[in-house]
């Protein structure tokens, strides 16, 4: 349980790299947690081969959520739109480095849900797509 | 620890009575439970009758002949006399079992709401109400165009009752308030409010979920009109609570569900209803649960609901003078006097979720988020806070330590 607040995530959090917005993004979207009101927008610049070019997140919420969006965006910039549609659960929990109950897990995978709903154009980011 | 407790008032006696304190969270951290605002824990007495029930005279109420039948309706029923005693009620069958306050609220709303209530009728709440108290109007609203008002909060947490008083000018048909807020603790002047919505001719129905388990309630004494509680939150289980209401409302108000119990003879194409209240009680009721509610409050009129108020009193003013001297700490709502068990609060930079995570990891139960008032938390433009809350069981020894574990917390973020 220490684990959880890992320098890593404590460190993202007060200090992200990716907080920010882009003026001429392609994809856009944002959603949030009604449970907690934590509330995330993903911009993404995409060249014509579908490669992530530039990424950026705002919003508010607890450490993890804000550490895992932090972490993902540095993850996807350089791979495909194709890519980001296979990314699932195990993959958000190995950047973050921590197990995590059923709780908090929705506030670990809040960012994939809403990078995912954006790149596949969908009206609203769904528990499924994480699954 | 140097509680000034009231006189026949022992906190460690009690603490006995309920085996859950004795548990331990993680290996060798036992738990601190302060989220009684959500639900309390149950002392063993409460579950005996509830275990005695199903081991010795389980069976359907009211209908059947055999003794164990007999012996079920009779306890069933002696719960409900006790509940009526404890609210100051003038008669047992003005309590109607519900599964809880928000049940009980949605009664009225649906049942006197749809019989007496018409398209521009205002009905007065608070901006500190619980969903409970918000959402069953709002359909209502949208099914019969009802108009709803609101009091406002001021910024220290109490009622803007200059505000009440231009909204009665209006005519509302009732205020609907909460007397005990689940998030700022502000115990509000119901007393005060009832006088003046009756003058302006509008009935009084009070959301008790809080306040009837912490602090002595008599409808009698607060002349109010109707009363909702739950037991989960006064030592009961869950799945029962009660709605209390004047007889002569609760005979002119229709059934609210219809079925089983709440007849008296059914035709094909017709049916007359029971009597109060059982017309309002469809189908087999929570039995066990409604046994289990009466031992709660045999429970508690044994220690006393003045000396609980008071030592939650001493609790309390203990744990805000603690929190306030937590730098970058806010805490939310009034001054301690006119407030109950409950402290909600914010940290500099730092989100309840993970306030509370790491509180869990020395065995501190508290809840983080909007405690289902998020109207109230737009208000103070919070998205969420963290909440501890005290009862009875909980003691100066658990503030400390509460204090303690989030010094700790600000020390994982302030690196």
């Amino acid at each position: 349980m220490d684990d959880m607040y890992r320098e890593v995530i404590v460190e993202r959090y007060k200090n992200p790299a990716y907080r920010g917005s882009l003026d001429h993004s392609d994809i856009t979207f944002e959603d949030e947690n009604p449970l907690c009101g934590d509330h995330i927008r993903i911009d993404l610049r995409v060249d014509e081969n579908g490669i992530i070019k530039e990424a950026a997140f705002d919003g508010h919420g607890c450490a993890i959520s804000q550490a895992s969006a932090d972490l993902l965006l540095e993850s996807v910039i350089g791979k495909s739109v194709e890519d980001i549609k296979k990314l699932n659960k195990d993959n958000v929990l190995e950047l973050l480095g921590i197990d995590l109950g059923p709780v908090r897990l929705k506030c670990a995978l809040l960012p994939l849900k809403i990078i995912k709903a954006g790149v596949y154009g969908l009206g609203e980011a769904t528990d499924d797509l994480v699954e | 620890m140097a509680n000034r407790e009231p006189a026949g008032f022992d906190v460690n006696k009690i603490r006995e009575d309920f085996p859950i304190l004795q548990r331990e969270v993680h290996p060798g951290v036992k738990l601190v439970y302060l989220d009684s605002s959500a639900t309390s824990q149950k002392p063993q007495a409460v579950i005996q009758a509830m275990d005695d029930y199903y081991r010795s005279y389980n069976a359907n109420i009211h209908r059947g002949v055999h003794t164990l039948a007999e012996e079920a309706t009779a306890i069933y029923e002696e719960a409900r006399i006790k509940i009526a005693g404890f609210i100051g009620a003038n008669k047992a069958s003005e309590v109607v079992y519900t599964r809880n306050a928000t049940e009980s609220i949605n009664l009225v709303a649906q049942s006197w709401g749809r019989k007496f209530l018409k398209s521009s009728d205002i009905v007065v709440l608070t901006e500190m109400e619980h969903h409970s108290n918000l959402v069953p109007w709002q359909m209502l609203a949208t099914e019969l165009g009802i108009e709803l008002e609101f009091i406002p909060v001021t910024d220290d947490g109490l009622l803007d009752l200059d505000a009440y008083n231009r909204l009665l000018e209006k005519g509302p048909k009732l205020v609907s308030v909460t007397q005990y807020s689940n998030v700022l603790g502000t115990i509000n002047p119901i007393k005060e409010i009832t006088i003046k919505a009756h003058q302006a001719g509008a009935l009084v129905m009070v959301d008790g979920a809080q306040s009837v388990p912490h602090i002595p309630v008599s409808v009698k004494d607060l002349d109010i009109d109707f009363l909702a509680f739950s037991a989960h939150k006064m030592v009961g289980p869950t799945g029962i609570g009660a709605l209390w209401a004047r007889e002569a409302l609760l005979k002119e108000m229709p059934p609210f569900m219809g079925g089983g119990d709440m007849i008296k003879k059914v035709y094909l194409r017709s049916f007359t209803h029971n009597d109060i209240p059982h017309k309002f009680e469809a189908g087999t009721p929570a039995i066990a649960e409604a046994i289990g509610f009466g031992a709660a409050v045999d429970y508690l009129t044994a220690i006393g609901m003045e000396n609980i108020a008071s030592y939650e009193l001493e609790l309390t003013g203990y744990a805000i003078a603690r929190l306030k001297g937590i730098q970058g700490l806010h805490l939310l709502g009034p001054e301690a006097e006119k407030r109950g068990g409950v402290t909600a609060f914010e940290i500099e930079g730092i989100h309840p979720h993970d306030v509370a995570q790491i509180l869990d990891q020395d065995g501190i139960a508290v809840r983080a988020g909007h405690h289902c008032a998020m109207p109230l938390h737009d208000r103070y433009n919070l998205p969420a806070t963290t909440r501890a809350s005290y009862y009875l069981y909980n003691t100066k020894d658990e503030v400390d330590k509460l204090v303690e574990s989030i010094y700790k917390v600000k020390r994982v973020f302030a690196a």
